[in-house]
């Protein structure tokens, strides 16, 4: 073993190093993975849904056997007030395709399903095993990774960090910061168990249809953050998360959050008569574009959430996690195919793909969002102002309509004087934009 | 010397659920662990191959995803693993199972030379029979040493291993032949974490996996449900208590006032309570 070497090691079996090690080892490159939870997947957490486009690029196939829960056919986005929501429904057939766009999956087994992907196509993958630091030689190049398990250090071209957004190995090597309280949030969840039916009868769906919704307001307690409900095929998936610093500073409770979010009067029928089988708690990076990292060095490549690869405003995250992973191990790929070595100038070629592909476009494009969105007035003063216009409008009481409007504008401009509204308003414009 | 460790890929009984209807145990989706006596049994098993040099094989009769038992059995440091299955052996009480068992040993023996010890666990955490491994003992015709605090010493040359043996009322200091059959008692010792170079050979190894076929059971009669005199005459699930634990919230800056506001709360919940505490203080004081 002493003398044996990798061409590529890849820290963690998540989305980012299952997809790398796969495109990795499906070429034919030597490849070790490492993965401290007792199966790929049993550390892992997430709403959870699927993407299909990022995995499809890598298993075109993944249909026939992955295991997939519900296509979704209904997106729901709710404001939510302590008694009502305002919302906007988009649900279309045409989500009903021959190869759908987003699904419901639960991780761990679909996590396991792509580990399995990743052994048959030839990487060795070792569970149960912590990487402990990386091992570097005289001139800092990184040149292999020490374990909590006794023995030589193991050595490879280069390795690969998929460690998560809580991975210690960068941070301990100096290679990347500890994640910062207000660049990440504390998500808790639930798995709620019903008959197919009763959920297929709840959400107005058939077969394999599946609708998620997407929540924010005071659900949140003035902190930033948002909820979700995921329809499986047999149970509901309902969570909530805001930021770790504004939990610090509020000391507001992830479970008494959940807990409040499931009484509220719009969402305890969805779950009436379910049986609780599974909860779980999970970080998120939450940092965008400015929290991202140095993302290569002399032997090394950083994917996944371990990089901040989210996208917190589409809710977009393992479909980026697999995509840097394979986007990582294509720059070994072609680096390879050339007998180059992989130095930081030569692996630099990455971050170009990176900037390149919609990865961190698309996080450049919101690099502001994250501060913006730390305003309090959007997740209680708004809602709660947007629930009062609706009532007052869809309440037929004898009050004439030009008075309510005049009634509704007075209340916003009340609650959040013109200044207030405009500084707002050009400061989501901007990050938007 | 060669070790043979038997051991049983086991539903985890801290995740295990009823069937309400059926009162069958629903083992779908529920994790499978390595039957917690078996480790007992096969780290004893490692430090006698590491003390006196050899191998240590382990085996087990199972469906095939019992294979992941095995490998992991190998990350620990076994030497080498084999799978019995096949669905003949399906519906086996420990009859058929110690039957199956014993002919594996024999057949492990052919190829990989006799056992000097065969380790079982104490008994399993999902059947709590404790007869699989004296039945193997006695099929084999080998000596039985069973809940086993310690080995004393296994004299190689000799021939000969000092065991002190858990019995009832105290602690029995037994010298037996080898080869023999031993099973040992939980918190004997502590599972190794296996080596780097235990995780690869594991993650590369073979298991060795025979059907009744190649293993050359000799009567399939004697195996799986067939082979099995036993008759689940009834499963059911004892009755839920039908009290409930209560959890009570109580506020309070000193531990004095909080137990006095506890002590209320149950009062009010318990109006008998507080009657047969003050009487019964009364009579007392």
């Amino acid at each position: 073993m002493a003398d044996e070497k990798f061409d590529t090691i890849v820290i963690g079996a998540g989305p980012s190093g299952n997809a790398c090690a796969y495109t990795l080892a499906k070429r034919g490159l030597k490849v070790l993975q490492l993965e401290r939870g007792e199966y790929p997947g049993s550390k892992n957490v997430q709403g959870a849904i699927l993407y299909a486009d990022a995995l499809e690029t890598i298993i075109p196939d993944f249909r026939k056997d992955a295991p997939l829960e519900r296509h979704i056919i209904e997106q729901r986005i709710w404001m939510m007030d302590d008694r009502s929501y305002c919302g906007a429904h988009y649900r279309s057939e045409d989500f009903n395709e021959e190869q759908p766009n987003r699904y419901t999956i639960i991780r761990a087994p679909f996590d396991k399903w792509f580990s399995r992907k990743v052994a048959a196509a030839g990487a060795l993958v070792i569970c149960e095993t912590t990487v402990l630091e990386l091992v570097r030689d005289a001139d800092g190049k990184v040149i292999g990774v020490r374990t909590d398990r006794d023995g030589d250090p193991i050595y490879a071209d280069v390795v690969v960090m998929a460690e998560g957004v809580s991975g210690l190995v960068g941070a301990r090597a100096g290679l990347r910061p500890v994640p910062k309280p207000d660049t990440v949030a504390l998500a808790v969840k639930e798995m709620h168990f019903l008959p197919k039916e009763t959920i297929e009868a709840r959400f107005n769906l058939k077969g394999d249809e599946g609708v998620v919704i997407e929540a924010a307001g005071t659900i949140t307690k003035g902190m930033t953050g948002t909820g979700f409900i995921y329809t499986n095929k047999e149970c509901i998936s309902i969570g909530i998360g805001c930021l770790i610093s504004d939990f610090a500073e509020t000391g507001q409770t992830p479970y008494g959050l959940l807990d409040s979010f499931k009484s509220h009067p719009s969402v305890k029928p969805l779950l009436a008569g379910s049986e609780v089988k599974e909860y779980a708690a999970h970080m998120i990076p939450e940092g965008g574009y400015k929290a991202i990292p140095q993302l290569y060095g002399d032997g090394w490549l950083i994917v996944g959430d371990a990089g901040q690869f989210v996208n917190a405003v589409h809710r977009e995250g393992s479909n980026l996690a697999m995509t840097t992973g394979r986007l990582a191990a294509e720059t070994i790929l072609e680096l390879k195919s050339r007998h180059a070595p992989l130095t930081a100038a030569n692996l630099a070629s990455y971050k170009k793909r990176l900037d390149e592909s919609f990865v961190m476009k698309d996080l450049k494009k919101y690099r502001n969002l994250p501060g913006t969105l730390h305003n309090k007035h959007l997740f209680t003063t708004y809602p709660q102002l947007l629930s009062k216009a609706a009532q007052t409008w869809f309440r037929v009481d004898g009050i004439d309509k030009k008075s309510k409007e005049e009634a509704i504008v007075h209340s916003f401009f009340k609650a959040r004087s013109l200044k207030g509204i405009l500084g707002d308003a050009i400061g989501m414009v901007r990050a938007w934009r | 010397m060669h070790i043979v460790v038997c051991i049983k890929q086991v539903p985890d009984s801290a995740q295990i659920r009823v069937h309400p209807v059926t009162n069958t145990i629903m083992r779908q989706g529920v994790p499978t662990i390595i039957n917690p006596y078996d480790l007992f049994s096969l780290e004893e098993a490692l430090r006698l191959r590491d003390r006196n040099g050899g191998e240590v094989t382990c085996v087990t009769m199972g469906p095939p995803m019992a294979e992941s038992a095995l490998r992991k059995c190998m990350t620990y440091g076994a030497d080498r693993a084999v799978l019995l299955t096949d669905r003949f052996f399906a519906g086996a009480d420990t009859l058929a199972t110690t039957y199956a068992l014993a002919h594996l040993v024999t057949k492990v023996t052919e190829h990989w030379g006799a056992p000097d010890i065969v380790f079982c666990g104490k008994q399993t955490i999902d059947g709590d029979t404790a007869q699989v491994g004296p039945g193997i003992a006695k099929r084999l015709g080998l000596l039985q040493l069973t809940y086993v605090q310690k080995i004393e010493h296994c004299d190689l040359a000799a021939r000969e291993i000092v065991v002190h043996r858990r019995a009832e009322g105290g602690i029995q200091v037994l010298k037996a032949k080898l080869p023999c059959l031993v099973t040992m008692l939980e918190g004997t010792n502590d599972m190794r974490r296996g080596t780097m170079e235990d995780a690869f050979r594991a993650a590369r190894a073979e298991i060795v996996t025979w059907s009744a076929a190649q293993a050359q059971i000799p009567d399939l009669a004697f195996c799986g449900l067939k082979g099995s005199p036993t008759i689940v005459k009834k499963v059911f699930a004892p009755p839920p208590r039908a009290e409930k634990a209560f959890q009570i919230g109580v506020e309070g800056k000193t531990a004095g006032d909080i137990s006095e506001t506890l002590v209320a709360e149950i009062f009010k919940r318990q109006p008998g309570l507080e009657q047969d505490l003050t009487k019964s203080a009364g009579a007392d004081f």
